[in-house]
C-alpha cells in the first residue's frame, strides 16, 4: 500500500483515491480506466496521463487501450445512457426501426448526446437478453419487447425526472 | 398441501421482463411466512417473468408471464389459500422433455450464490473427491475419457489441453475461465454465471488441481454486471466455506480465484487476445505456438476454458466419464447448451444431447416458428458461424457435422430465421459486426472485410453489379486463409454460407433489384390498394415526407419518387390497405 501512495503522491487528491485502488503495474491500466469512467461517466484526457504515470506505462499504450475497447468513452456523456442492443436476435426482430425511432425522438445520431445533456445514445452488440428482443438499457435498467410506443413511454419517464 | 417456497427467476432477462416488481410483491405480502427466493434462469425466457410455487410434498407449480397483479393473486389464492390458478400455469409444451440438463441442472432451481443449496444438490462433492481421493493425473485421465471438448466453439479436447499444461515444469500456472461471451445472440455463459456460479468455480478449482495451478481468473465481459456481482459473491461464499483459499478441505492444495472485467472487445474471446487484455494491453492476438498451455499469462502455462466447459467438469468427476460419454455422438460427447432466439416460439436457454438434429432442436424443443411462417435457416455460431438452410436441418448437432455445412458449432448462439428474414441482409449484419470488431492486425481481416462489407451494402441498397458475388466469395476465401486468429479465419463464414445456400437471393438483389424476403428497404415498393383504402388519410398524416396524397377517387396514393420507404403508412393503416413488395 505504501508503494501505491508513493506512486500516486503527486496526483490530484480526488484522483489519488481512485488510483490507489489498484497496484501501480501495467496490468492495472484497464481496471483504472474503468474506475475513472465509473466515477466521471467518461475518461478525462488528463486521467489517461495520470494512469500512464501511475502504472509506468507509455502514454501511447494507455491511449491505445482507451481507444481500443468499445466500453471506454473519451468524451462526457449525458445524464442517462441509452444502450440499444443490435445483437442478432434484436436485429432480426426489428431493432433497426427502434434505432431510427430513437434517433428521431432524441434528434441525435449514434454516440451523440442530446443538446440538453439528458441522453446519450449508444448502440451495443448484444446485452444477452435475446429472448426479450428488441432490447435497450437505460443506465442499469433493461427494457425488453420494445415497440416505438414503448420507447416513447420510457423516454417520457426519464424526462419527467426518473433516475 | 402446504406451500413452502416461492421461487422467482431473477436473471438479467427475468429482471428485464419485470421480475423484480414480482419478487418485491411476494416479499411484501408473504413476509417471512413463506420462503421467497431469487433463482437463476430456468431457460424458458419466452415465459418470463417466471414464478415457481413449491409445496411440502415437493410439487412444483410454474407460473408464466407473472406481473405484480398476478403475483398478488398467486400469493393470496395459491400460497395462502391453497388453490392453484390453473389458467396462469405454464403449459407443458415439451420444452423440457427432450433436454438433458448437465450444465444447467441447478440453473433456476437454487439460490445462485448459496453454498448450502449448491451442496444439497451434490455441489463441491466433485472437488472433495478430486483433491482427497484422486491424483491430478487421474483427474486429467477422467476428463480425457469423458470426451469433453471445448464449448467455446473450436471443440479442442479439454483433457488434452490440461495435460499439456500439467506437463510443464513451471511452478507458476494459471486457469482462466473465458466468460467474454461476445457473440451477438448468445447468453449461455451469462445464464450459468448468474444462475449457478459455484459450479464454474468448482470446475476451475478442479482444473487448477489437475494442472498444478494455484490461481484462477474469471474474465467476464463488462456488459454482464449481474454475472460479475454473483460470481464475486459466490467466490466470497466459497472462501468462507473453505472451498477456496489455503489448504482446501485439509489437503495441501490451495487455490484462489479473482474476477477480471473485460472492456468490450469481441476479439478478446480469442485466447491470446484475452491474455493481452488481462495483462493490460490492447486485446490483439499473437501468433501461436507457443500455445497458452505452454506460455500464457506473463509467460506462464495457462489453461483457458470456456464457462460451459468448466461447468461440465464437476458433473463428470461426480458421475464418472462413462456416464457423460453415454450422451452424444462418437466424437462429440455430452450435451450442448444453446441460446435459442429469433423467429422461434420457445426462445430461451436449452441444453440438448449432442447428436440431436437441428430440426428437432428448432421444432421439438423450440416449438417451431411463430405465426405459421416457413422455417428458412438457422444461424449457428454467431459471426464466426454460418447459416444452415432448412434443407440441411437433418444435420446432427456435433462439431464435425456442423463444420461440414460451412458453419461452426460456436459457443451456442442459435438464431432461427423464417421466410421474412433476408439472408443477404443477415450476412451484411454479421460482416458489419466483424468489421467493427477486427483488431486491425492482419491486413486481410482489416481491409478485406471492409471491402466485403462495401459490396454487401451496395447489394442491399439495390446497387449490386454483376460479378459482385464472385468478388465476395474470392475475398472471403482470402480473408479466411490470410488471417492470424480465429476471428479473421471465420469472419467470412456468414457470407460464404449464405452465398452457397441462398445464391438465388443474392441474384434477386443484384439482377432484379428485388428483396424476396421484403426486408431491404431500398428495394421495397409501397403502394395503397384503392379497393381496401377507406380514405381515412391516417397514412398521409403519418408520412414524414408528405409523399401520400389524394388519388383520383376515394383513396390515397403514394408518390414513388418521394417515398423514403419508412413503412410508417403501413403501421398506421387500420385496414391493411398498404401493400409492400
Amino acid at each position: 500500500m505504501a508503494k501505491r501512495a508513493l506512486k500516486a503522491k503527486k496526483e490530484k487528491p480526488q484522483w489519488k483515491q481512485i488510483l490507489q485502488k489498484h497496484p501501480p503495474v501495467p496490468e492495472s491500466v484497464i481496471p483504472l480506466l474503468q474506475a475513472f469512467q465509473e466515477r466521471y461517466g467518461y475518461i478525462p484526457p488528463e486521467a489517461v496521463r495520470a494512469v500512464a504515470r501511475y502504472t509506468r506505462t507509455p502514454l501511447s499504450q494507455v491511449y491505445g487501450v482507451a481507444t481500443f475497447y468499445a466500453q471506454f468513452r473519451l468524451r462526457p456523456r449525458g445524464k442517462h445512457l441509452i444502450r440499444l442492443c443490435q445483437g442478432t436476435a434484436c436485429h432480426v426482430l426489428g431493432a433497426d426501426a427502434i434505432l431510427n425511432h430513437l434517433k428521431e425522438r432524441l434528434g441525435v445520431e449514434e454516440g451523440e448526446t442530446t443538446p440538453d445533456g439528458l441522453f446519450t445514445l449508444e448502440v451495443v452488440r448484444c446485452l444477452g437478453c435475446c429472448s426479450l428482443a428488441p432490447v435497450m438499457m437505460v443506465d442499469e435498467e433493461t427494457y425488453g419487447r420494445l415497440t416505438p410506443r414503448a420507447v416513447d413511454k420510457v423516454l417520457a419517464e426519464y424526462r419527467k425526472g426518473k433516475t | 398441501m402446504k406451500v413452502t417456497e416461492v421461487q422467482v427467476g431473477l436473471a438479467s432477462c427475468g429482471i428485464a421482463a419485470g421480475a423484480e416488481a414480482v419478487f418485491n410483491q411476494f416479499r411484501k405480502i408473504l413476509g417471512s411466512k413463506v420462503v421467497v427466493k431469487p433463482v437463476g434462469c430456468l431457460g424458458m425466457c419466452y415465459n418470463e417473468p417466471l414464478v415457481a410455487v413449491i409445496t411440502d410434498s415437493g410439487e412444483r407449480f410454474l407460473y408464466k408471464r407473472v406481473d405484480a397483479a398476478l403475483a398478488k393473486r398467486i400469493a393470496e389464492e395459491h400460497v395462502k389459500g391453497g388453490t392453484p390458478l390453473e389458467d396462469f400455469l405454464a403449459p407443458d409444451d415439451g420444452f423440457f422433455k427432450r433436454q438433458v440438463r448437465i450444465v444447467l441442472e441447478n440453473c433456476g432451481q437454487i439460490a445462485p450464490t448459496s453454498v448450502e443449496e449448491y451442496r444439497e444438490r451434490g455441489g463441491y462433492e466433485a472437488l472433495r473427491r478430486a483433491i482427497q481421493e484422486m491424483t491430478p493425473q487421474e483427474v486429467i485421465v477422467e476428463i480425457q475419457q469423458s470426451g469433453l471438448r471445448g464449448r467455446g466453439g473450436a471443440g479442442f479436447p479439454t483433457g488434452m489441453k490440461w495435460s499439456f499444461a500439467a506437463q510443464e515444469p513451471d511452478p507458476v500456472k494459471f486457469i482462466v475461465c473465458n466468460a467474454d461471451e461476445g457473440d451477438p445472440g448468445a447468453f449461455m455463459d451469462r445464464s450459468v454465471l448468474e444462475g449457478d456460479p459455484h459450479r464454474v468455480l468448482e470446475g476451475m478449482t478442479i482444473a487448477g488441481y489437475a494442472i498444478g495451478a494455484r490461481f484462477g481468473i474469471v474474465y467476464v465481459r463488462a456488459e454482464y454486471p449481474l454475472a460479475v456481482r454473483r460470481v464475486k459473491e459466490a467466490i466470497a461464499a466459497a472462501r468462507k466455506a473453505g472451498f477456496l483459499g489455503k489448504r482446501i478441505l485439509g489437503t495441501p492444495f490451495s487455490f484462489e480465484i479473482m474476477v477480471k472485467e473485460g472492456a468490450g472487445a469481441f476479439v478478446c474471446g480469442e485466447e491470446t487476445a484475452l491474455i493481452a487484455s488481462i495483462e493490460g494491453r490492447r486485446g490483439m492476438p499473437r501468433r501461436r505456438p507457443p500455445y497458452p498451455a505452454q506460455s500464457g499469462l506473463w509467460g506462464h502455462p495457462t489453461v483457458i476454458n470456456n464457462v460451459e466447459t468448466l461447468a461440465n467438469v464437476p458433473w463428470i468427476i461426480r458421475n464418472g466419464a462413462e456416464a457423460f460419454a453415454r450422451y452424444g455422438t462418437e466424437k462429440s460427447k455430452g450435451t450442448k447448451v444453446f441460446a435459442l432466439a429469433g423467429k422461434v416460439r420457445h426462445s430461451g436457454l436449452v441444453e440438448i444431447p449432442m447428436g440431436m438434429t437441428l430440426e428437432e432442436l428448432v421444432f421439438d424443443v423450440g416449438g417451431g416458428i411463430p405465426d405459421d411462417k416457413e422455417f428458412k435457416a438457422v444461424q449457428i455460431g454467431g459471426p464466426s458461424g454460418g447459416c444452415v438452410p432448412a434443407s440441411l436441418a437433418h444435420t446432427p448437432v456435433d462439431y464435425e457435422s456442423i463444420t461440414q455445412t460451412g458453419a461452426i458449432m460456436g459457443s451456442g448462439g442459435l438464431i432461427v430465421m423464417d421466410e421474412a428474414t433476408c439472408m443477404v441482409e443477415v450476412a451484411r449484419f454479421f460482416l458489419d459486426f466483424i468489421q467493427k470488431e477486427s483488431c486491425g492486425k492482419c491486413t486481410f481481416c482489416r481491409i478485406g472485410t471492409k471491402r466485403m462489407l462495401e459490396i454487401l451494402t451496395r447489394i442491399v441498397k439495390g446497387e449490386g453489379k454483376p460479378g459482385d458475388l464472385d468478388k465476395l466469395i474470392d475475398l472471403g476465401y482470402k480473408v479466411k486463409t490470410n488471417s492470424l486468429c480465429g476471428l479473421g479465419q471465420t469472419a467470412p463464414n456468414p457470407v460464404l454460407t449464405t452465398t452457397r445456400y441462398f445464391q438465388d437471393e443474392y441474384e434477386a438483389h443484384i439482377r432484379e433489384k428485388r428483396c424476396p424476403a421484403g426486408v431491404c428497404r431500398a428495394l421495397l415498393r409501397y403502394s395503397i390498394d384503392p379497393e381496401a383504402c377507406r380514405n381515412c388519410k391516417l397514412c398521409a398524416k403519418a408520412c414524414p415526407v408528405g409523399a401520400i396524397s389524394q388519388g383520383d377517387g376515394p383513396f390515397q396514393v403514394i408518390q414513388q419518387e418521394a417515398c423514403i420507404r419508412c413503412g410508417r403508412c403501413r403501421e398506421v393503416c387500420p385496414f391493411g390497405a398498404v401493400r409492400v413488395e
